[in-house]
């Protein structure tokens, strides 16, 4: 323990402690505001600084390690006028349009504003170059209220490891960008949308599509369908004042009927379907590969689109080991069109489908040309989390005085498997809930289900299922070990992928979340996600889980309706055409590569 | 290493500079690298990131190099020297785009410098930095469309007591004035009106 004072209050804090969290710890609270606990810590906006005896420049308290007999004062007068000064000269280069920006009442430098309380705006000097880059369908990039913080650069460099985004030029014309100026729809980017949730600012935000939902909504012609995926139940209740963690289905539910939705069904539906599929084209692959048939293994999962996109552009010679399935919220996107409309009696073309989703990437995947089925997109718009939120005020639905509801069949009942999606190892422990029982007869042999290796953070996490005693049909996968690793985030991904292309990788079966921690986590959630958030929102995905009477997907009663009654069977040709897909090879620099 | 140095391996300086008032005399560089194919010169450059690809920080030398080789460094080239070192493109640019010694557009055949150190500066570097932009029609760290100027400025070459100073290719050019500065650039050849 090292021995220091701040502000004339003694205090002891482990080693290597920074001064901020030194004095954080003890409720001495130091503005800042690049700073990120755990992530990004480059000390570039200066805010924090210090005054530390017998040092004669002012400290970044985020960046110095305390030192015993340290005397630190955070709020001196000569801290005070730097401070105000920093800000100002901050403000002097911010477009300051508060009222009409996407983060007003979210906004990082406004609360930094509250706390420093400067009285005047000093400096009106000139304002470096504005770039708006709306060319993604996912990200909307405006350089005109950067702050030059440097968080996407860690989030896109050092966690997911994609590289789109780094300072360019130098000084005051320095910009956070892709390369030569070039827009984030003509490099690399995963749209994964991490870092739209660091952002402090509104530079770096989500696409807008509430635009469009709401002109759907208008439409009296329009059926109006809206599917949740299973993140957002775990974290919408933050932007109405919850803890985090809490659940709100029953709301989230009753909310979407106030908007006037016509149908309010749920992503975990064809998040059980999606295990039969890809539970099914698993099985069939070590069946080939045993039998010497030869098929393509690991089988990666293919529920993430910014995953997805990555892979494209960094292993395009690798596409054969994603699963072809569609991730969940398309599949039933495809069946609304399809399915649901013939129930109906009505043309897809009146049939309008919105996913709320935790991604920024989802809003990129339903424009790809693949998530087309009789000339209609599968899904038509996708909302974030945060969007959603913003919605639900516009229309004025007091959130938290709400009666629970519950979805609407169809395409709405599903069994506790479908919610892990939400989380990372979900889809894997989903999917071996099923694939093992089919070839068993018997239950995964876990407590509670839960393939205790798979649940938590760490970046890859593996585990082996040796299967005993399987079904006569089964024999030749006696005393078979399955082999599985996990991962969530890009960098995890690339870490596996280099596996497989070096020729070493051990695994049969891998899962793959774009996003640290999975969609629980993901770029269109609200912010901010930090380490303790992102556990509440994990415990929040378990404990529905287990609170739901069926927990094994291949046991819901309308996934085997719609088998009984429009796709006959798992990887049939109904199936083919409609929850399956093909993948694009991209290249690194989004040059198209050849076929 | 100077800007004007042949792209060959003997980094031969093509032009001679002598004099009061510098003259750049008309001997080129007598070897046949200005011949050399793109391809040779990836080549060479592929060669360049082998030799440094496993040195930590060597990313300046080996853009400082392909330049030299290639005469600047555009997209295409950035793209390269990406895949090669397997980091994102984003940061290669980055690079390129924070020094001022490195160009992503093709380099003029003659580089004139403005001194705008603080002595240049108040005897009129700025005004001599104006009328070249006028002259010469580009902005500053732009190329003439006939290929024959690249525009710069720096700071303080130490040769105050010449001031206003200006350098072209490398010599220095001093106390020069708009009377003096058009006889010198008719040096070059004519500048079009």
């Amino acid at each position: 323990m090292v021995n220091l004072i701040i502000n004339n209050k003694k205090i002891s804090v482990p080693e290597e402690t920074t001064i901020l969290e030194a004095a954080k710890q003890n409720n001495i609270l130091i503005p800042n505001l690049c700073y990120l606990e755990n992530i990004h810590k480059i000390g570039s906006c200066r805010i924090c600084v210090v005054e530390v005896e017998g040092m004669r420049n002012l400290q970044a308290s985020c960046m110095v390690t305390v030192r015993e007999g340290m005397k630190v004062y955070t709020n001196s007068e000569r801290v005070k006028k730097t401070r105000n000064v920093l800000f100002e000269l901050m403000l002097s280069d911010h477009p300051k349009d508060c009222l009409k920006c996407e983060r007003n009442q979210k906004c990082e430098l406004q609360k930094l504003g509250e706390q420093i309380q400067i009285k005047e705006a000093r400096f009106e000097g000139q304002k470096s170059q504005e770039v708006m880059d709306i060319s993604s369908p996912s990200i909307i990039r405006d350089t005109s209220k950067c702050i030059l913080c440097r968080r996407c650069v860690t989030v896109c460099n050092e966690i997911q490891g994609v590289g789109a985004l780094n300072p360019q030029k130098r000084g005051f014309k320095t910009q956070i960008g892709p390369a030569m100026a070039l827009s984030l729809n003509s490099v690399n980017c995963a749209f994964c949308g991490q870092c739209t949730v660091v952002c402090p600012v509104g530079a770096l935000v989500e696409k807008d599509a509430t635009q469009n939902v709401w002109k759907a909504l208008f439409d009296k012609n329009k059926r109006v369908i809206v599917q949740t995926a299973p993140a957002i139940r775990a974290a919408l209740g933050e932007e109405f004042g919850y803890e985090p963690g809490t659940l709100v289905t029953g709301k989230m539910v009753s909310a979407l009927r106030q908007l006037a939705f016509d149908d309010v069904f749920d992503t975990n539906f064809t998040a059980d379907l999606t295990i039969i599929e890809e539970g099914n084209e698993f099985l069939q692959r070590v069946t080939k590969a045993l039998t010497g048939e030869g098929a393509t293994l690991p089988m990666i999962t293919s529920c993430s689109p910014g995953w997805i996109k990555f892979v494209e552009h960094s292993f395009p010679e690798k596409l054969e080991h994603l699963s072809s399935c569609k991730s969940p919220h398309m599949m039933l996107g495809a069946l609304a069109k399809s399915y649901y409309a013939e129930k109906l009696g009505m043309n897809p073309k009146d049939i309008f489908v919105v996913s709320i989703m935790p991604c920024t990437a989802k809003k990129y995947e339903i424009v790809r040309p693949e998530m087309i089925n009789d000339g209609f997109h599968n899904v038509d718009a996708v909302l974030t989390t945060r969007e959603l939120a913003l919605m639900i005020k516009k229309a004025g639905i007091d959130f938290q005085a709400l009666e629970e509801d519950s979805f609407d069949n169809p395409l709405g009942l599903s069994t506790g498997a479908a919610d892990i999606f939400a989380v990372t190892g979900g889809v894997m422990e989903a999917a071996l809930r099923t694939v093992y029982e089919i070839i068993t007869g018997r239950e995964l042999p876990f407590a509670k289900l839960h393939i205790t290796p798979l649940v938590g953070f760490e970046q890859i996490k593996t585990a082996e299922i040796t299967i005993k005693d399987p079904k006569e049909e089964f024999k030749f996968l006696e005393d078979f070990t399955v082999k599985i690793a996990v991962t969530s985030g890009l960098k995890g991904a690339k870490y596996l992928m280099d596996q497989i292309v070096r020729g070493e990788s051990p695994y049969h079966f891998i899962e793959v979340m774009g996003c640290p921690g999975g969609c629980i986590s993901g770029g269109g959630q609200p912010r901010p996600t930090t380490p303790e958030i992102r556990l509440k929102r994990l415990q929040a995905i378990y404990n529905e889980d287990e609170s739901k009477a069926i927990r094994k997907s291949h046991e819901n009663p309308f996934v085997e309706t719609l088998y009984q009654d429009y796709l006959n069977e798992p990887l049939g040709h109904k199936s083919h055409e409609l929850l399956h897909t093909h993948y694009t090879k991209r290249g690194k620099f989004n040059e198209l590569l050849d076929e | 290493m100077y800007d004007n140095e042949c792209e060959c391996e003997y980094n031969h300086i093509p032009f001679v500079v002598k004099g009061e008032v510098s003259v750049a005399l008309e001997i080129k560089c007598q070897c046949q690298c200005a011949e050399e194919s793109d391809q040779d010169k990836y080549t060479r450059i592929s060669e360049i990131i082998d030799e440094y690809k496993d040195k930590e920080g060597s990313l300046i030398q080996i853009l400082h190099l392909a330049q030299g080789i290639y005469g600047h460094i555009p997209l295409e080239l950035q793209k390269f020297i990406a895949q090669r070192l397997e980091i994102p493109l984003s940061q290669i640019s980055g690079v390129v785009t924070f020094y001022s010694f490195f160009s992503t557009q093709p380099r003029g055949e003659n580089t004139i410098k403005v001194c705008l150190g603080t002595a240049c500066y108040v005897r009129g570097g700025k005004k001599i930095l104006d009328q070249l932009i006028e002259l010469l029609k580009v902005q500053v760290g732009d190329t003439t469309a006939d290929g024959k100027f690249t525009l710069e400025v720096m700071r303080c070459i130490g040769a105050c007591g010449l001031a206003p100073a200006i350098s072209i290719n490398d010599e220095v050019y001093k106390q020069v004035n708009p009377d003096k500065l058009q006889s010198i650039l008719k040096e070059f050849g004519e500048v079009k009106k």
